[in-house]
């Protein structure tokens, strides 16, 4: 297992030093000029030079691409102009909130959606497979965003159940002390349950928005894992045995048909650590996402490069963490490689 | 099993969100909300240094409220009860008086005695002189809003004893004054500064970013970018009447229908950067609504057409006089900005009347003279050109683009529609080649000759979009800058008003107006030039 970590994260190096090189030159190759940008509405041509030569962007790119390299290997990611913030800062506060959403989400989709593809799959054909295809199809034609904001209007707006949209606390709260970045933890670490009571209900509306996106991917892909597995000869043979029903789909059925949807479970989560930056707008939620279109739109480079670095290292994170959930759901993956 | 374990699931969920809920309905905190000030804004401060490189726009409401000026703006009321800074009027406010010299050469200062900075500091002259010359110092934007009143060099600076300051001027400047009440010369507290000073970095511009070292009638609380900015009340504050509210919350929620329904269900108590379309529904609900928008026009910003003068075909004043007979002014606004605006085109036929700025051009749509310019100018058939717009301004302009586009090819002009970011846009706007452009441009000291300064003259800045060179209009501006005599400067103002007017290289659409939406128990909101909220005159009723 060890040896296999190790491998796996050497292999991850090429990619890393490819993603480093690619954003450093995709973002040079951006139109727009950020010294314009930066020097303020009543900037004269000096102006803008004198703050072309304080970002360093005067000299030449493989210049500043070594500038880059060697600023980075003392952990400096650099600053952002636009939040006058250092990159870094602004990733470690901002990745929490991002992940603390999405992870929660794809928490409550996949408590939804893999009893619900299981269900569907012991009885096709029944009232709960039609609702599953329902719930599915209705989950994955609603923008995320779009049942955000209907959430918003009717929970918060209309009927004043839900809390304000304002990000990840309501306003006459203060954050707790950070430990892991996320509200909800570092509020029990600290004991005060009326923040994380506070923390909680603020994640409500955007995890639910998130959990019915996520949703249809994965109660689908359950089902039809769990189709195809429970047609199998091995099932037929148990069956013929007269094991339990029970153990017959959770002991083997379920066990099998958990590979696809562990893949398909890594790819949504990806996908949505991307995606939920229309979320984050909705909610108003400080996340990493908001955070890089902001720097792109202001042609910002130390937070884009700081951010398709970040994204790289946790796409290699989380493609390990699925490989070794592989080996640990079915052994001969690992004897394999 | 399975399908107890399913329903347990989804119970489970049900319970706890509805016990999340029921919480929530909880008032927290009744007392305080009283005397807290709850602001949504689309995005926040990006530096707390109104000196730093790049700090935006959204910076000034910390500056404004953190720091004090030497003077400031006095306050008169508006014909509609809004209340609006004075440009006429300077009044002081750290200075406990000032005097300006017989010859208008120098200003001296008297500082008030007793006012402190937020760390318990006295205020000093050399405070006040170790401020103004990080203004004229450090480059960029402050030093260049300095130039603008001559105040350009620290031997300009002189500390006279601990409580006197004075400003030497190379030449009378009626600017100077008004630029010293303007954001950029707060009074930094230096020796504070001095302290997180290096070598490198002489005027504490890395630790200024994100801390303060004001003395005014806010303190900082604390920052968060990019989600929230809090500040507690100066209760030491000497330099006028102790603010009523205590306490200000700003928050960044970006999207506009939430900033709308967190007003409506008295979640908030002031936002600003109202959608156009938001705030002409609120204010046709007359103040039967839940909150109210109150609009100031905002002084001498005005959103406009340029046409790039260097370039064929706009060379030919007769061709910018077409465009200006086709832009399709009722139409855009009605719809691309929903009557918030105050028209600057079909004015009278004999302006200028009078030397105020800005005031309606006279020119109306009518198709029929249009064609007949185009056709004397050598164009009968038309021609093809490209309209530039700002993303980052696209909820008027694309509308705006759209109108005049459809226009155009009435009488024979294609035009194709760029958009460009935000980020691009004011490069693309120096380079000057963007034969016809939607752009709009206002300055923070409000006499017309400053205005054309940067808008017209061929010094060609920025602003200067339409790269316009007359020497006649230069001429009269520069005259205009430093006239002393009354009569003789109004003559000027009419004059070059005059010339912008038949020349037409760029065409006014509308002044823009500010709009801030409250609650109904908000008193005191005043307009500034900065467009920023001044938290020292609101009160919560």
């Amino acid at each position: 297992m060890l040896s296999l970590i190790g491998k796996r994260i050497i292999s991850a190096i090429p990619s890393v030093i490819g993603v480093l090189v690619v954003t450093f030159v995709l973002t040079r190759a951006l139109p727009g000029d950020p010294a314009a940008y930066f020097a303020g509405p009543a900037a004269t041509p000096q102006a803008i030079e004198e703050i072309r030569r304080s970002l360093g962007l005067d000299k030449s790119l493989p210049e500043q691409f070594v500038v880059y390299i060697s600023d980075l290997a003392r952990g400096d990611l650099g600053n952002s102009i636009a939040t006058g913030q250092p990159v870094l800062t602004e990733i470690v506060t901002r990745l929490p909130a991002s992940l603390e959403l999405t992870l929660l989400g794809l928490l409550v989709s996949v408590l939804i959606a893999v009893p619900l593809g299981v269900l569907a799959a012991t009885r096709p054909g029944s009232l709960i497979d039609h609702a599953c295809r329902v719930i599915t199809t209705a989950g994955v034609s609603l923008p995320a965003f779009f049942t955000g904001l209907l959430l918003v209007y009717v929970l918060y707006y209309r009927l004043g159940w839900a809390p304000a949209p304002l990000g990840r606390l309501d306003i006459f709260y203060s954050a707790p002390n950070t430990v892991t970045g996320f509200y909800t933890i570092d509020a029990l670490i600290e004991g005060n349950f009326e923040v994380f009571r506070a923390a909680l209900a603020q994640l409500l509306l955007p995890v639910t928005a998130l959990a019915i996106f996520t949703l249809a991917p994965l109660a689908r892909m359950t089902r039809a894992a769990m189709l195809e597995v429970l047609n199998s000869d091995f099932i037929r043979t148990a069956r013929a045995a007269g094991l339990p029903k029970g153990k017959i789909v959770y002991g083997y059925a379920f066990r099998n048909a958990m590979l696809p949807v562990v893949t398909t479970l890594g790819m949504v989560f990806s996908f949505l650590l991307g995606a939920n930056v229309l979320v984050e707008k909705v909610f108003s939620w400080p996340g990493i996402g908001t955070f890089a279109i902001e720097a792109l739109i202001a042609s910002d480079y130390a937070p884009i490069q700081g951010f398709v670095l970040t994204m790289a290292m946790l796409y290699v994170t989380l493609n390990l963490v699925i490989d070794i959930l592989y080996i640990v759901i079915d052994p001969r993956v690992g004897f394999e490689s | 099993m399975h399908r107890r374990l399913f329903l347990f699931a989804s119970s489970a969920l049900i319970a706890t969100a509805t016990a999340i809920l029921s919480v929530t309905a909880m008032p927290a905190a009744a007392q305080s909300r009283k005397e807290t000030l709850v602001v949504l804004v689309e995005n926040g401060p990006n530096n707390l240094d109104i000196h730093g490189i790049g700090t935006s726009f959204r910076s000034y409401v910390a500056a404004w409220n953190m720091y004090d000026r030497l003077v400031s703006f006095g306050i008169k009321t508006l014909p509609d009860g809004t209340q609006s800074y004075d440009y006429s009027k300077i009044v002081p406010e750290l200075a406990e008086s000032y005097a300006m010299a017989p010859d208008g050469k120098s200003v001296t200062f008297k500082l008030r005695k007793n006012a402190k900075f937020h760390d318990g500091a006295p205020v000093t002259a050399h405070d006040v002189k170790w401020s103004y010359d990080r203004a004229v110092s450090v480059g960029g934007f402050p030093t260049f809003q300095m130039k603008a009143g001559s105040l350009e060099k620290p031997e300009q600076f002189v500390v006279v004893d601990d409580y006197t300051f004075r400003v030497d001027l190379p030449k009378q400047d009626k600017l100077s004054l008004p630029d010293m009440a303007v954001v950029v010369p707060a009074i930094f507290n230096s020796k504070l500064a001095k302290q997180h000073a290096t070598d490198k970095d002489p005027w504490a511009m890395e630790w200024m970013k994100t801390n303060s070292a004001a003395g005014g009638a806010f303190k900082l609380d604390k920052w968060t970018p990019g989600q929230e900015i809090t500040f507690n009340r100066n209760d030491d504050w000497k330099s006028g009447p102790l603010p009523k509210i205590k306490r200000v919350i700003i928050r960044e929620v970006p999207s506009p229908g939430n900033r709308r329904a967190l007003m409506e269900r008295g979640d908030a108590d002031i936002s600003v950067d109202m959608p156009q379309k938001d705030s002409s529904e609120i204010v046709a609900e007359k103040g039967s609504g839940k909150y109210i928008v109150v609009g100031v026009p905002i002084e001498n910003s005005l959103k406009y057409i340029g046409m790039v003068s260097t370039m064929k075909p706009f060379d030919n004043p007769k061709v910018r006089q077409a465009v200006a007979h086709v832009v399709p002014y009722e139409q855009i606004y009605k719809s691309a900005i929903y009557g918030r605006g105050i028209p600057m085109a079909m004015g009278p036929a004999d302006a200028p009347k009078e030397a105020v700025w800005p005031q309606p051009f006279p020119y109306k749509t009518d198709l029929a003279k249009a064609k007949q310019l185009l056709a004397e100018a050598g164009y009968p058939d038309g021609f093809e050109t490209t309209i530039s717009i700002d993303l980052g301004d696209a909820t008027a302009s694309e509308p705006e683009a759209v109108l005049l586009q459809e226009a155009l090819g009435k009488i024979g002009i294609k035009a194709t529609i760029e958009k460009i970011p935000g980020a691009n846009f004011r490069n693309a706007m120096l380079q000057k080649n963007r034969p016809i452009h939607i752009a709009s441009f206002g300055g923070w000291l409000n006499f017309p000759d400053y205005f054309f300064f940067w808008g017209y003259h061929g010094q060609n800045a920025v602003f200067n979009t339409m790269s316009y060179k007359n020497p006649k209009m230069d001429a009269l501006i520069d005259a205009a800058r430093y006239e002393a005599d009354p009569a003789r400067y109004k003559a000027q103002v009419m004059d070059f008003i005059k010339l912008a007017i038949d020349d037409a290289p760029r065409i006014p659409l509308y002044q823009q107006i500010l709009d801030v939406g409250m609650q109904k128990n908000i008193k005191g909101y005043t307009y500034w030039f900065h467009r920023q909220l001044d938290f020292r005159q609101i009160e919560k009723q």
